[in-house]
């Protein structure tokens, strides 16, 4: 038994730490609401501390970890909401190392990004692969994807694509013919392809549109289990991101709680608000616990990723929905002016809980696991 | 990251697992009724029988008849007496929280009298700490020792949520021997026999009906200087280590309240509720939250098996726990109905004991204060009775009540 992080791991997440404090990010979060611009451009620190090439085996220049590790260097981009485009790279770099694509070196050393387009695998509701709608609950039919060798025609749309706008390569997820999933690689200059950058209520977070017409690609020799596994990761990437993103607003909040005295004592010291701040850990640490679940089986247990990444998102967006109202609510009125962190994870958590099918989903996703082994033993 | 046995885990796995493929026969049922004396002979008759093989008092030290490992090993044999569908030992108490007090403040003549009788359930043990009015605030017990001139004590008063006080031999007691000092100053550490004479057990009877805890009384109870265990105005610290004691039993125990695989096979078993969107939502949360508290309860294992003592933030598990357990049943008696709540339901039994557990082993506000102020480092709620004489608290309580 032994739940812990390694040595490595530890000296990963506080490289990571130290790469992202050299820059004021959360200070940028605030700016670019105002001034796109003024988002620092992170790809350079990501590259010279080899992120892109994290899950990438080392034959291909890669790291050769795994995703728990991507998920500590996720965590710490959200503990500053630092716009580190893992969310649309690492799940895209898992699948394109498992079929030991001709990419791979390119991915790993940086000159090229690839970014995936998040298709949600089928459950015992919803027989097909389908993508993030326009608009409304009814989530949309994935890409066709047609052809019969290598060369593959995609048509298609996917909206709200985490990190699309500037990436080189779509790692694009989509049904044939005959309903089977496919993966495609698609040159994102190539001809058919267009992606409508786009921002909304969280300015650190880069999204897409992304139109597909008659956009011509590569086939992924990946099977249904690759493409369901991508989204799984896109899902603890997520979650290991709100975890860090809990944090901070759990320290700084416990932190003016000590400091802010009202009818001659600490706030702190108040039941009313120290519950509440007490209620912000135990769903960190039930999300934290969760994170670790989803970081290991992966490899541990792959049977049970979906059942851990799902639970992880699940309590890792609940607690980052309570703990940026709580951080409100614990600074009064100021923590709800322009000038303060509050309203910035608070913005990262209206939009999050949104993306990547949602936080929603995600706890169904919990409930449709359970019962398929309930149903299976039963 | 490993969730698996080492090699050497493995193999005393295996030993745990023959031992009880070879005994598992003489097992009792694992549930029956604490009322039922045949059954609580059969289960300490049980209890002998896992001393015997070793997995009684896993942790304790061996020169007190114990195995002397490690809590893993001690959560293996959990694990593998729950596959081998026995009952575990029947003084989860004793050998959990009391014993382990006795080893580090009891007397060489006490360890040597009782801890072996405990271990093999020749003789079991009650925790006699909480009062009528003195239950999250534990230092305001009021049971009162007065020293005789022989050196004897007399012991008066009342205790209460005594577990297993029907047919325990003996009992750890926390008394007041001092009220004329600050309330934790004044208070001292006894072991009482439960047959002495003026001590008097009456079941208490709870939503189910069941009587599973009791109240017990004190008439001027006779304890020889002897039994004092820690020393004299030292009980305050020494009840300290009982009550760290029990967070790790607690900790260790909170994967069982909820029983997530009844709650999913309810659910599956149940068309309509199986494609329910609100239904999959309550089950996807609730199975979320009972997830993470199994993973975290494997890190604080990870934590004791580095030798670090899991912190008050373990309490959260059991905060978690309970009101997962207690949505748990909510959901399934809501997709069965009615018939869930007849009266021999399994359904119906935890409906009614969960609501109780919301305050066993602290109060969920207790467990918030405290974790918010050694977690967090919040201060403190102002308190009132910090440095105050007992007896002068009393009495200005019995003013503030009266006015």
């Amino acid at each position: 038994m032994n739940l812990a992080l390694s040595d490595e791991q530890e000296f990963l997440r506080e490289a990571a730490r130290g790469a992202l404090s050299r820059h004021k990010t959360v200070e940028a979060a605030r700016e670019a609401l105002e001034d796109p611009a003024k988002l620092p451009d992170l790809w350079p620190v990501a590259v010279e501390a080899g992120w892109p090439g994290l899950l990438i085996g080392e034959e291909h220049g890669g790291a050769g970890l795994d995703v728990f590790d991507a998920m500590l260097v996720a965590e710490e981009c959200g503990r500053v909401l630092a716009p580190v485009p893992l969310l649309g790279l690492v799940p895209a770099t898992a699948l394109l190392d498992a079929v030991g694509d001709e990419s791979l070196p390119a991915v790993a050393g940086g000159e090229m990004r690839p970014v995936y387009l998040p298709a949600r695998p089928p459950s015992d509701l919803e027989a097909a692969w389908t993508v993030e709608p326009e608009a409304g609950l009814r989530r949309a039919q994935a890409p066709r994807v047609s052809g019969e060798g290598e060369a593959v025609t995609v048509e298609g749309r996917v909206w709200f694509v985490p990190d699309a706008p500037g990436a080189d390569l779509l790692v694009a997820v989509g049904e044939s013919e005959d309903g089977a999933p496919v993966a495609a690689v698609i040159e994102a200059a190539g001809e058919g392809v267009s992606i409508e950058p786009v921002v909304r209520y969280d300015a650190t977070r880069s999204l897409g549109h992304v139109t597909l017409d008659g956009a011509r690609g590569r086939r992924l020799d990946v099977g249904a289990e690759e493409l369901a596994d991508a989204w799984y990761v896109a899902q603890a990437l997520i979650a290991a991101e709100s975890i860090g993103a809990v944090q901070t607003c759990l320290d700084v909040s416990v932190q003016y709680a000590k400091d802010r005295f009202t009818f001659g004592r600490a706030i702190g010291s108040y039941q009313a608000i120290k519950h509440e701040l007490t209620e912000v850990l135990r769903r960190l640490e039930n999300a934290r616990g969760l994170g670790y679940y989803a970081g290991w089986a992966r490899r541990g247990k792959p049977e049970e990723f979906p059942l851990a990444a799902s639970a992880a998102r699940s309590a890792a967006g609940h607690a980052l929905d309570f703990a940026a109202r709580s951080m409100i609510n614990v600074h009064g009125g100021i923590g709800a002016t322009w000038e303060h962190d509050a309203p910035l994870f608070f913005r990262r958590a209206q939009l999050s809980r949104r993306l990547l099918g949602g936080t929603e989903d995600a706890t169904d996703r919990v409930a449709a696991e359970t019962l398929r082994s309930a149903g299976a033993v039963a | 990251m490993d969730l698996n046995d080492t090699p050497e885990q493995a193999r005393y796995r295996a030993r745990v697992r023959a031992w009880l493929e070879q005994h598992r026969d003489e097992a009792p049922p694992r549930a029956g009724s604490a009322e039922d004396s045949a059954y609580i002979d059969a289960r300490r008759a049980w209890q002998r029988r896992l001393a015997e093989g070793g997995l009684a008092g896993v942790t304790w030290p061996k020169e007190y008849g114990g195995q002397g490992l490690g809590p893993i090993e001690q959560v293996t044999v959990n694990q593998e007496l729950a596959a081998a569908g026995v009952p575990g030992i029947l003084d989860v108490i004793g050998i959990g929280m009391l014993g382990p007090c006795i080893i580090a403040h009891g007397s060489e003549e006490q360890k040597s009298r009782y801890l072996g009788p405990m271990l093999h359930g020749d003789e079991v043990w009650c925790q006699l700490f909480s009062e009528p009015a003195a239950g999250s605030d534990l230092a305001a017990v009021q049971t009162r020792a007065r020293q005789n001139e022989d050196g004897t004590w007399s012991l008066s008063g009342q205790k209460v949520w005594t577990t297993n006080a029907q047919f325990a031999s003996f009992g750890l007691l926390l008394a007041r021997t001092d009220p004329d000092v600050p309330k934790h100053k004044g208070l001292t550490m006894f072991i009482v026999p439960m047959d002495a004479e003026g001590v008097t057990v009456r079941g208490l009877r709870q939503i189910s009906g069941e009587a599973e805890f009791n109240e017990v009384f004190f008439d001027d109870v006779r304890l020889p200087a002897e039994n004092v265990v820690g020393g004299v105005g030292n009980g305050w610290g020494t009840a300290l280590t009982v009550l760290m004691f029990e967070r790790l039993t607690i900790g260790f125990g909170s994967e069982s309240f909820g029983s997530p695989a009844r709650l999913a096979e309810a659910v599956a078993g149940d068309e309509a509720a199986r494609a329910d969107t609100e239904v999959r939502r309550r089950l996807g949360e609730i199975i979320t939250e009972m997830t993470a508290v199994r993973f975290n309860g494997y890190r604080a294992l990870t934590q004791l098996q580095r030798g670090q003592i899991p912190g008050p933030e373990a309490g959260l598990a059991k905060v978690t726990m309970v009101n997962a357990g207690i949505a748990a049943m909510d959901l399934a008696v809501d997709v069965i109905g009615p018939e869930a709540l007849e009266a021999e339901s399994q359904w119906s039994y935890l409906t009614s004991f969960l609501p109780g557990l919301k305050s066993a082993g602290g109060t969920e506000q207790i467990l918030r204060n405290t974790i918010g102020e050694r977690v967090l480092g919040l201060p403190p709620e102002p308190r009132l009775d910090k440095g105050v004489p007992f007896s002068e608290l009393r009495a200005r309580e019995k003013e503030a009540v009266a006015s």
